[in-house]
């Protein structure tokens, strides 16, 4: 299991982690992040994949 | 040309994100040989987009944009501070400012862009942005009614411009356009940007360039095209980039606009010959992107070295691996989203596809108001080739589809 942190003070909600890991991230009808914070490791690829494009680099894995 | 020596390692010249996307991306594609990244900057590769907004509000500090180092970049080998000065692509060497000739196997060209100066003599109080010491040096002179004369007004100057404000800086842009960020949206939203901008306390001279900064020990005053003269303390110069391309220029690789790459983000030289040992990554390449056509463009878009650096440490690798599936990896799609966003006082702007690419001023509201929140289409020859969200994100997302679908 993957488990996954997000700065929320860091995070703009800009959602370019939503096309890389939609399982886990998503932007709400107000157009606020909202995500779900454990992964299969299966989706290890994904999430590292959102972290790199965070603009903010606000997301982390917690190892 | 002669055989590459196995045990030289892969060089990797710049040390910002394109550089740092394209190692991580050999390590995870299987590569275990060495890996040099030679970079001119003294620090560890570092976010630069906080640097015009978040960071540049706050404390500006490595520790605040400095990108996280990954476990399998270990035994990665940094030569940090170090300038590229020469290549020699039949050797397979790499001369530094230092004096020092190094062997590589293969060579990956991340040395971006730099920032354009006015040509101007040197004064205290005149900045660019584009490095992590820029920013530093920046931020001690935007004190509380300090008097800020940005030149420019593409997104960085009006972020900048923003930024500036925010710290309680008298802000005046000045800009040879009609309307600020005119040439990337266009005339109809940069007149909505005008309006938020100048509400916001921002004055903007537009359709005029500088004609001299005075000034004795330091800025003083900015000269206008048009005679005007406007008191300044502070000089921001956001007036475009130029590629790092010097010390290439005794290759034969195109070096037109940037360095020329196929769409595997091989180099390519002037005879039209891809180099399976040779690779372009980040805002200095020239590729092309099938999402749009086959013409190669550089794109100055944040999103790219990620992009490119993955595409081109996945192509090295395979190369490097001889294993058989180079050409299978080299056929794998690569069609990069381009993806960009500017925060400039309560302004949030998104955007995806090339909206430069727009045909006919076809620029449509698709939802909302631009005085509120909309979704703007670009369209070229009637397709959608980009999309940008005043205030709206979620909303962008079917149209984002339609791009990446060929903007039908």
């Amino acid at each position: 299991m993957i488990k996954i942190e997000v700065d929320m003070n860091q995070c703009q909600h800009y959602g370019q982690c939503v096309f890389e890991a939609p399982d886990n991230f998503k932007l709400n009808d107000d157009d606020k992040l909202e995500y779900v914070a454990e992964a299969p490791d299966s989706e290890r690829d994904n999430i590292e994949a959102a972290v790199d494009v965070c603009p903010m680099q606000a997301i982390r894995i917690v190892e | 040309m002669s055989e590459a020596n196995p045990a030289a390692p892969v060089v990797i010249v710049g040390a910002a994100m394109g550089g740092l996307r394209a190692a991580e991306s050999l390590r995870r594609s299987g590569y275990t040989g060495a890996i040099r990244v030679v970079g001119d900057e003294l620090h560890a590769p570092y976010n630069r987009p906080p640097l015009s907004k978040e960071v540049l509000a706050t404390d500006v500090t490595h520790e605040a944009v400095a990108f996280p180092s990954r476990a399998e970049m270990g035994d990665v080998e940094w030569m940090l501070g170090v300038r590229a000065s020469a290549v020699d692509l039949d050797a397979r060497t790499l001369t530094t400012d230092d004096g020092n000739v190094q062997q590589w196997r293969a060579l990956v060209i991340a040395t971006g862009l730099r920032a354009r100066r006015l040509d101007f003599a040197p004064i205290a109080g005149r900045h660019v942005v584009r490095s992590l010491d820029d920013a530093m040096a920046l931020r001690a002179e935007l004190t509380p009614g300090a008097r800020v004369v940005v030149v420019g007004s593409g997104f960085l100057g009006c972020e900048l411009s923003a930024t500036a404000r925010k710290l309680g800086c008298a802000v005046t842009i000045v800009t040879p356009s009609a309307e600020p960020m005119m040439r990337p949206l266009g005339d109809l939203v940069a007149k909505e940007m005008r309006r938020r901008l100048t509400e916001e306390g921002v004055e903007i001279f537009s359709g005029v360039n500088v004609a001299a900064i005075n000034g004795e020990a330091s800025v003083e005053s900015v000269e206008l095209s048009d005679g005007t003269v406007v008191p300044a303390d502070v000089v921001i110069e956001s007036v475009g980039s130029d590629c790092n391309t010097e010390w290439l220029e005794s290759t034969d690789l195109d070096l037109s606009d940037g360095v020329l790459a196929d769409n595997a983000m091989r180099a390519v030289s002037t005879s039209g010959l891809a180099r399976d040992d040779v690779y372009v990554v980040g805002d200095i390449a020239r590729f092309p992107n099938p999402m749009f056509d086959d013409v190669p463009r550089r794109i100055e878009h944040w999103n790219i070295p990620t992009d490119t650096g993955k595409r081109a440490g996945a192509v090295l690798a395979a190369h490097l691996a001889d294993d058989g599936t180079f050409a299978e990896v080299v056929a794998k799609p690569f069609a990069p989203m381009p993806s960009f966003w500017s925060n400039q006082f309560e302004i949030k702007l998104q955007a995806y596809g090339l909206l430069g690419l727009v045909s006919d001023d076809d620029i449509r509201i698709l939802e909302g108001d631009l005085t509120e929140q909309a979704a703007v289409g670009y369209y070229r020859d009637g397709r959608l080739v980009g999309v940008l969200g005043v205030g709206m994100k979620a909303a962008l997302l079917p149209y984002r589809k339609q791009i990446a679908d060929g903007g039908s």
